[in-house]
């Protein structure tokens, strides 16, 4: 660890904050996709499973 | 082979689905090393101390919020010309990544400046420019989830984004042209005179090289959830008709 000396708070919140937002930003961003991916799936397997009109 | 084939949605998953994984870990490898490398291997300032640290995450991150409206500014005018769905798909898929990246700008400025200016916050030209892009993102999204059709959600927010980008432009020049603010001139410029000092300058460059790696695979990865959701929902339409 870096010797920060008088500004350690500020400079540790700052990366703490930031990369917090990142990770959100990305496991949001993941879920959201595994969510559409998993929503169309389910919906093309309902229309395959229907009988032809 | 024209750029307009990745118009075609399956086109551009195909594609995207390939690119996706790369664009990820070169994205990950530049911001780890450019992270790491800015916070323990780089010296104190003379005039901030330590606090210049803080440079990895804030440049980038506001270079990134700028670019990102760019972006969706280029993404609309598609979708205002050409009625291409993946371009308006794309731009909505933009805009909560450029927010975080406006936020995180906002959030480091603001700590940085408590002890370099005395105070987390000044109504100073690029600061306000940038506050004011800040609640653009979120007007825009706002205005995505407030109108049901579509298509229509895509010509507003088109609109909205023609004129948020007249504040893009302004916290890209704002210290240009406005003196009278305390925000200090770019940190980086073509013209090398203009460079911050080489020890701080290549980690800086690799961050940033991560953050656009970032940017661009988040919204690879967010446009693509956005095309099956559409897909999804003109599935269900169809159910509904027949």
């Amino acid at each position: 660890m870096p010797d920060l000396g008088k500004y350690a708070d500020t400079v540790l919140s700052a990366y703490v904050i930031s990369i917090a937002i990142l990770i959100g930003l990305v496991a949001l961003s993941v879920w959201q996709s595994r969510q559409s991916r998993a929503r169309l799936a389910q919906i093309e397997a309902r229309r395959n499973a229907a009988p032809p009109r | 082979m024209s750029i307009w084939e990745y118009a075609n949605p399956t086109r551009f998953m195909q594609t995207s689905g390939k690119l996706l994984p790369l664009v990820s870990v070169l994205s990950f490898a530049c911001l780890i090393v450019g992270l790491v490398w800015g916070f323990f291997f780089t010296p104190d300032d003379y005039r901030q101390g330590s606090t210049v640290k803080i440079i990895y995450l804030h440049v980038p991150s506001a270079l990134m919020a700028i670019n990102a409206w760019m972006m969706m500014l280029v993404a609309s005018l598609i979708w205002l010309v050409r009625r291409h769905h993946v371009s308006a798909l794309a731009a909505k898929a933009a805009a909560p990544v450029g927010l975080a990246m406006t936020l995180i700008a906002l959030i480091t400025g603001a700590i940085w400046g408590e002890p370099m200016w005395g105070t987390y916050w000044a109504w100073d030209p690029r600061l306000t420019s940038f506050l004011i892009l800040f609640l653009f993102y979120l007007g825009y999204m706002a205005l995505w989830a407030a109108i049901e059709n579509p298509d229509t959600a895509a010509d507003l927010t088109s609109i909205l984004c023609l004129v948020g980008s007249v504040f893009a432009l302004l916290s890209r020049y704002a210290v240009n042209f406005w003196n009278q603010g305390l925000h200090q001139g770019a940190s980086l410029s073509l013209d090398k005179e203009e460079n911050v000092a080489d020890v701080f300058y290549f980690p800086l460059l690799v961050s940033i090289a991560g953050f656009v790696l970032l940017f661009l695979a988040l919204v690879l990865l967010r446009t693509r959830s956005e095309i099956r959701l559409r897909r999804a929902s003109a599935l269900i339409s169809r159910e509904r008709l027949s």
